[in-house]
């Protein structure tokens, strides 16, 4: 299955979680937080959610910023 | 007394941006010398190598965050990154920023607004980068932001309050606390937006990116206290002549 992980397409399998794709980036656990096609998805969710084909997910940390 | 933001208790009167340090030992000292209990961090797509070493550093200095939602240029991107922020930080703090383009960084005040609107609806406590509209200012705390956070000049200019009767505006008229955010450039401009009445000032890149940013960020500090200090003296009124402080020599 193909999905896009900040912007870089990927290819899990299938059946997947959200969590599978935090994994597969290095992500830390802490810190983090995961849009799936544009909504937010509650770190609770994240090993339930399950990914489907062409996901667009976006994992976002704090970075130094005014 | 304490400066109050919705029902957050903010320890000191200048709130330090970590954006601009050249690296996180720098931004440390900086941090440490301005006394700061909230600073701003900005939301980006992780980068493995980096990992979250600006919310250890945080964590470690026990300085809180403050997240933005810099580089949003719509409503619908802020409320989102600001959904992610709280999200990924667990606080429902956000320093909203919605800019109209690139080359001058300045607020959009129609996607500024109605991304106020929503995120308030959302149970967020909503800090607003805004121009210095005194109107713009008092639609923001009608919709309900716990502060207005209107600019001096425009971000990383360093040119200072350039419309400081506005600013004097905005603090007559506000009910909510007023941050000075964005141009200040050196210590007497942050000192001069504590004597127009703000409860508070919000700076980055004057100090990450001064010379020497631990020094910088001292000057700010004792600035922001001389200032604060300054206006609640009530200062003397201005007079067209000289008014002699000396006893007259007859006497």
């Amino acid at each position: 299955m193909h999905v896009t992980i900040n912007g870089e397409r990927r290819e899990l399998a299938s059946g997947a979680t959200v969590d599978d794709a935090v994994t597969a980036i290095g992500a830390p656990r802490s810190g983090v937080a995961v849009a799936v096609d544009g909504e937010v998805v509650p770190r609770a969710d994240w090993v339930r959610l399950r990914l489907s084909e062409d996901a667009e997910i976006e994992v976002l940390t704090a970075v130094q910023g005014g | 007394m304490d400066l109050v933001i919705g029902d957050h208790k903010i320890g000191s009167r200048l709130v330090m941006g970590t954006g601009g340090a050249a690296n996180l030992e720098i931004l440390e000292r900086a941090l440490v010398a301005s006394g700061t209990t909230l600073t701003t961090v900005a939301m980006r797509r992780i980068d493995a190598a980096a990992g979250t070493g600006v919310l250890d550093l945080l964590r470690k200095l026990g300085i809180a965050v403050l997240p933005n939602t810099a580089g949003c240029r719509t409503a619908a991107e802020a409320v989102l990154t600001a959904r992610l922020a709280r999200e990924a930080l667990g606080t429902e703090l956000v320093k909203l920023e919605v800019v109209a383009d690139e080359r001058t960084l300045l607020p959009d005040p129609i996607e500024l607004l109605d991304a106020a609107e929503q995120l308030v609806d959302d149970g967020f406590t909503v800090l607003p980068y805004t121009n210095d509209d005194p109107v713009l200012a008092r639609k923001l705390e009608h919709a309900g932001c716990a502060a207005v956070m209107p600019l001096g000049s425009p971000i990383g200019t360093g040119l200072g309050i350039r419309n400081p009767h506005n600013i004097e505006m905005i603090v007559e008229a506000a009910g909510v606390p007023v941050v000075l955010d964005a141009g200040i450039g050196t210590a007497s401009e942050a000192a001069q937006a504590m004597e127009l009445g703000c409860d508070a000032v919000l700076l980055a890149t004057a100090v990450t990116r001064a010379a020497d940013p631990e020094r910088m960020a001292r000057a700010m500090r004792l600035a922001v206290e001389a200032g604060y200090a300054a206006r609640h003296a009530g200062r003397i009124p201005r007079r067209y002549w000289a008014h002699a402080s000396s006893p007259d020599r007859e006497q």
